[in-house]
């Protein structure tokens, strides 16, 4: 049997909007894959220590607040500081179009707004994970 | 936006409408569905403003007095945020409606590492007194109530309120302010919460106390059902949850040995508009009803005033779309509709470019301009309750009711709210919701205009309000500035005697103003508290 996909769905920072977090976390478990949810309130460091101690192969963050830029900035540099940049991290949220871009140049490929459809994540995911191994 | 489902046959005739809240509605009503859930119109229907207030709690409704109206206002700096207020009630606006940045809410000063990036982003940066002078500078705050959407640090930011209004010479008991102050809700929704159940619970306790005595016209604690609703539960679920959550506050003040007539007074609802429009005004009255009960039955309440089910209806977040945004526009009309027709006392509707960014100017007004339009040329100041008495509506209000009091036993039966949150239950049952609606949303089988249903059409292109960088270094260097011209010794003092009240039973009410007063800031305040009490450990609910 192929390999369960382990993500760590994360809320960094302050803001304390989960529902779409929790949403989320439930449907990649549908999706077949093994979530690890994380809380409110995580620091970049707290979310990067989790993501060691579960050895996930995915962090996903959910931001709401439109902090999305300097947080992920924050997480892709202390990740590769800690050399586990072979994680891969998606965002979903309030996230405007006119971001995309920055947050593809910061190495945040996995971009999903909120009302992206529950599968196209989940299919989004696999078929990225398999790309790399 | 469709959240009730609807059964269709092959010609697209409707053949099962089903609420949110579970209830059937039938393609008929007639007189013989009032006799058959047993609608007493003498029990059941009293005059508008009187028991149990199903119509209203006043006798004219708003022909005696229009809504209040009170959208949500703050950004940046508070001189940002003084300016927004300003031009808010230049243009009518009734109430403010304060919104605090995520920094503040969790009671951290601009300066501190956790705060990068969230100074004044989603509401105002408060640090000290010296922001709330800015912000309430030039605002009539005896004719002018202030909502302030804090939660955690209520209690700080009430006795920064006083300070205020004091400092710019209006007497405490003239003022009004309406903290949100709900910590509970913010454990099952909002998610702004920073100290555990019991010592919030224990805060908000001491504001409700001291209010009573100190500030009258002070509202102390505005019960949300309406986070809870955003994050996912029913209508009936709403209404049953922030009752039973007011009632966790009330046994709180009661256990002081106050008689439930000295305070519930200064309690009030804010719920949720957004939905099916006769779920929504069936909701509001039959919560109406139902306080009123709950007050006179289950805490022996005897004066009248105390049964009122004063409040906001409004925002209606979660049935704003991205798709689409223009169309958010017409939902907050209709969402309106349901407050007005519910009986509101006071409103506020999320702008329609809420899914991408805080209001710009423009849509914030667009807002008051579609109660104004209600109000002024639609009609509804005309007569009160004017739904009432409908086969219709009268049936939904007693099914509501008793789906209401069902979910408030299941509440009862776990052994009250408190023990409800720390167990996860209602955050699961919140959470498992929102899956449920998503999925159907997804699969279509609930509409959503612009979303999934009628997609075609150019995307409008947002205008978004600008996060100023700039205003940061403003705020910091301003508390950097308070910090150096405030007589240190004396805050280091009356930061110890906040930590000696806290540990004891005293009330820290008056700990607090004092500190305030002394230019103390949030984050010194809130770290005492932290000291003593600890912080909240969300329960796991996967």
């Amino acid at each position: 049997m192929e390999k369960k996909i382990r993500i760590l769905v994360a809320k960094p920072g302050l803001d304390g909007h989960d529902r779409g977090a929790k949403v989320v976390a439930q449907a990649l478990r549908d999706g077949g894959m093994e979530v690890i949810y994380t809380g409110l309130h995580q620091t970049i460091d707290q979310i990067i220590n989790t993501a060691i101690q579960e050895d996930v192969d995915v962090i996903g963050l959910s931001i709401m607040s439109g902090a999305h830029l300097p947080i992920c900035e924050k997480l892709a540099k202390e990740m590769k500081k800690k050399k586990i940049d072979d994680m891969m991290i998606v965002v979903g949220g309030v996230i405007p179009k006119r971001d995309i871009p920055k947050l593809k140049s910061i190495g945040i490929e996995g971009i999903f707004p909120g009302g992206t459809p529950f599968d196209e994540s989940i299919q989004w995911i696999k078929k990225h994970i398999k790309r790399e191994s | 936006m469709g959240v009730a489902k609807y059964i269709k046959n092959e010609k697209d005739e409707i053949q099962d409408v089903i609420l949110q809240s579970g209830i059937h509605v039938k393609p008929l009503y007639t007189k013989k569905d009032l006799e058959e859930i047993g609608f007493d119109p003498e029990k059941d229907l009293a005059p508008p403003g009187e028991y149990p207030f199903t119509r209203g709690i006043h006798p004219l409704g708003y022909r005696s007095r229009e809504w209040t109206t009170r959208q949500y206002t703050g950004f940046g700096t508070p001189m940002e945020t003084n300016e927004r207020f300003k031009l808010m009630i230049s243009h009518g606006q009734t109430g403010l409606n304060v919104a605090f940045d995520l920094p503040t809410q969790m009671g951290l000063d601009s300066d501190d590492p956790l705060a990068e990036g969230e100074v004044g982003r989603v509401g105002m940066a408060v640090d000290s007194l010296r922001d709330f002078e800015v912000a309430f500078q030039g605002i009539p705050l005896d004719r002018i109530g202030a909502g302030l959407t804090i939660n955690a640090v209520a209690s700080i930011m009430l006795a920064m309120f006083q300070a205020t209004a004091e400092k710019y010479g209006f007497k405490k008991d003239r003022v009004s302010a309406t903290p949100q102050n709900d910590i509970l809700k913010e454990m099952i929704g909002r998610g702004a919460w920073i100290f555990p159940v019991k010592p919030a619970v224990r805060l908000i306790g001491d504001t409700i106390e001291y209010s009573m005595k100190e500030l009258p016209r002070t509202n102390p604690v505005s019960v949300c059902g309406y986070h809870i609703r955003e994050s996912g539960c029913s209508p009936v679920q709403e209404i049953a949850y922030a009752f039973q959550i007011a009632n966790t506050y009330i046994e709180e003040v009661l256990h002081r040995g106050h008689p439930i007539d000295d305070f519930v007074r200064g309690f009030t609802f804010n719920l949720n508009v957004f939905g099916n429009l006769w779920e929504q005004v069936a909701k509001f009255r039959a919560a109406r009803k139902l306080w009123a009960i709950n007050l006179k039955e289950r805490y022996g309440a005897k004066d009248n005033r105390s049964l009122l089910l004063r409040g906001i209806f409004g925002g209606g977040g979660y049935g704003m779309t991205k798709a689409q945004p223009e169309n958010n526009i017409m939902r907050g009309a209709y969402y309106a509709l349901a407050a007005a027709l519910g009986g509101a006392q006071t409103t506020a509707l999320c702008s329609f470019d809420e899914a991408y960014t805080i209001p710009t100017p423009r849509a914030a007004l667009l807002s008051l301009r579609s109660f104004q339009i209600l109000m002024e040329e639609i009609g509804l100041r005309d007569t009160v309750d004017p739904l009432a008495g409908s086969y219709f509506i009268e049936t939904l209000t007693k099914q509501m009711e008793e789906k209401i009091i069902e979910e408030m036993k299941r509440i009862d039966e776990m052994g009250g709210m408190i023990k409800a949150v720390e167990t996860g239950y209602v955050q699961k049952e919140v959470a498992r919701q929102a899956y449920e609606f998503e999925k159907g949303v997804q699969k279509g089988e609930l509409i959503k205009v612009g979303v999934n249903k009628y997609t075609e059409g150019e995307e409008m292109e947002v205008e978004l309000h600008e996060y100023h960088q700039e205003s940061v270094g403003e705020q910091i260097h301003r508390l950097r500035e308070t910090k150096r011209e405030r007589d240190n010794r004396k805050v280091h003092q009356l930061l110890k005697d906040l930590e000696g009240a806290s540990k004891t039973e005293k009330n820290v009410m008056p700990y607090l103003l004092e500190c305030c007063k002394a230019y103390a800031t949030v984050g010194e305040m809130t770290k005492v508290f932290k000291e003593v009490y600890g912080e909240f450990k969300e329960p796991s609910i996967f």
